[in-house]
């Protein structure tokens, strides 16, 4: 292992372990009925940009790189896997990763919009978990807000020369994190409280949502990571032709 | 093992490691669903607010919802670990390419 890998992995344990006993909370997408229904309308037409832009984005990708379809098929699996974890934190509450963040880094941010949306009607409708009346704001904060937050990331790490699984293991981590953030957001937005208003009430979401999410975000930045060391050996050609390699370093000599 | 064979076992296992932790300091909660304690947030926050939709369908237990969940797992990580034996193969017979001519 080399030295920076090292950091890492003492780096996530100091983190998992520095998150002792919080209060008993619990968190994951906006429920059914629970935004009032200008703010489903107004974050429902906020998303169809970036759904538009996305299916036109799939349709390039896997029309001038047919061979890319079997990867993309894996990113779409690997968010149907992930969403459906719902792991235990340590605020005393389960929540579940987001899975979007590794498909916004191979095919681009948008591309995930639909991934996302497809997850979040299969658990909106069959699952009763999330809403069809909120499934704006949901597609909002798990399928745009945080691909685009990891693609950044890992635009920058790769700007910063950081290596390859440690930078999706930071975009991933940081994407899901965000996702949560902006979820507290809107809800604030909504519920602006009667004593502090909408700042007041964003705290107390971000007590909810965030705190919760911060161990799963680096389960789910760790996954990630383990997913493209194996892409990275087993379908180079693949990442080749998605432009995974230019630029940056990659953990395959 | 290799050391990259190595390094994503150690990896996995801290994953499993953030997961139990709380399980196994945390004594006294249920690990209710996320979206319980939001609700909950909101009744405090505006008491008179009245959800206006309600689910379409809503599985009828918990069993029937943690079978979907299941279900929803399952679909995932088959159609990943599908592709992920494909890509594999493909490229075990690549390297070796022996295999191929004589079965």
């Amino acid at each position: 292992m080399t030295l920076s890998q090292k950091r890492i992995i003492f780096l996530t344990s100091v983190i998992a372990l520095a998150f002792g006993i919080v209060p008993n909370v619990s968190a994951m997408h906006i429920m059914e009925g629970f935004l009032p229904v200008t703010y489903c309308i107004a974050w429902g037409v906020l998303c169809l940009p970036f759904l538009v832009s996305g299916f036109f984005s799939i349709k390039k990708t896997l029309s001038e790189h047919r061979k890319t379809l079997i990867i993309f098929a894996m990113v779409g699996a690997y968010a149907f896997v992930l969403s459906s974890l719902k792991i235990p934190s340590v605020t005393g509450s389960s929540s579940h990763p987001t899975g979007t963040g590794l498909g916004a880094i191979l095919f681009g941010p948008s591309a995930m919009s639909i991934i996302g949306i497809i997850v979040l009607l299969f658990q909106a409708i069959l699952l009763a978990h999330g809403g069809l009346s909120t499934l704006g704001a949901n597609t909002f904060s798990m399928a745009i807000a945080g691909p685009f937050l990891s693609f950044g990331v890992y635009k920058l790490c790769q700007k910063l020369d950081v290596k390859k699984p440690v930078s999706v293991f930071l975009a991933c981590a940081l994407g899901n994190l965000f996702t949560y953030c902006i979820t507290s957001f809107q809800l604030a937005l909504a519920y602006p409280s009667e004593t502090g208003g909408f700042g007041a009430s964003l705290l107390k979401f971000l007590g909810v949502f965030a705190v919760t999410q911060i161990p799963l975000a680096v389960i789910e930045g760790i996954i990630s990571a383990v997913v493209i060391i194996g892409l990275e050996s087993y379908a180079k050609s693949e990442l080749a032709e998605l432009g995974y390699f230019k630029g940056g370093k990659s953990h395959v000599k | 093992m290799s050391s990259r064979t190595k390094t994503v076992v150690i990896l996995l296992l801290i994953c499993v490691l953030i997961a139990v932790i709380p399980l196994a300091v945390i004594k006294n909660s249920e690990f209710g669903g996320a979206d319980g304690a939001a609700e909950e947030l909101i009744a405090k926050i505006d008491p008179g607010y009245e959800p206006w939709t309600e689910s379409l369908l809503e599985p009828p237990g918990s069993e029937t919802e943690s079978l979907l969940f299941c279900l929803q797992a399952a679909l995932g990580s088959g159609l990943f670990g599908f592709c992920l034996g494909t890509l594999r193969e493909r490229n075990r017979k690549r390297k070796d390419p022996l295999t191929d001519a004589c079965p």
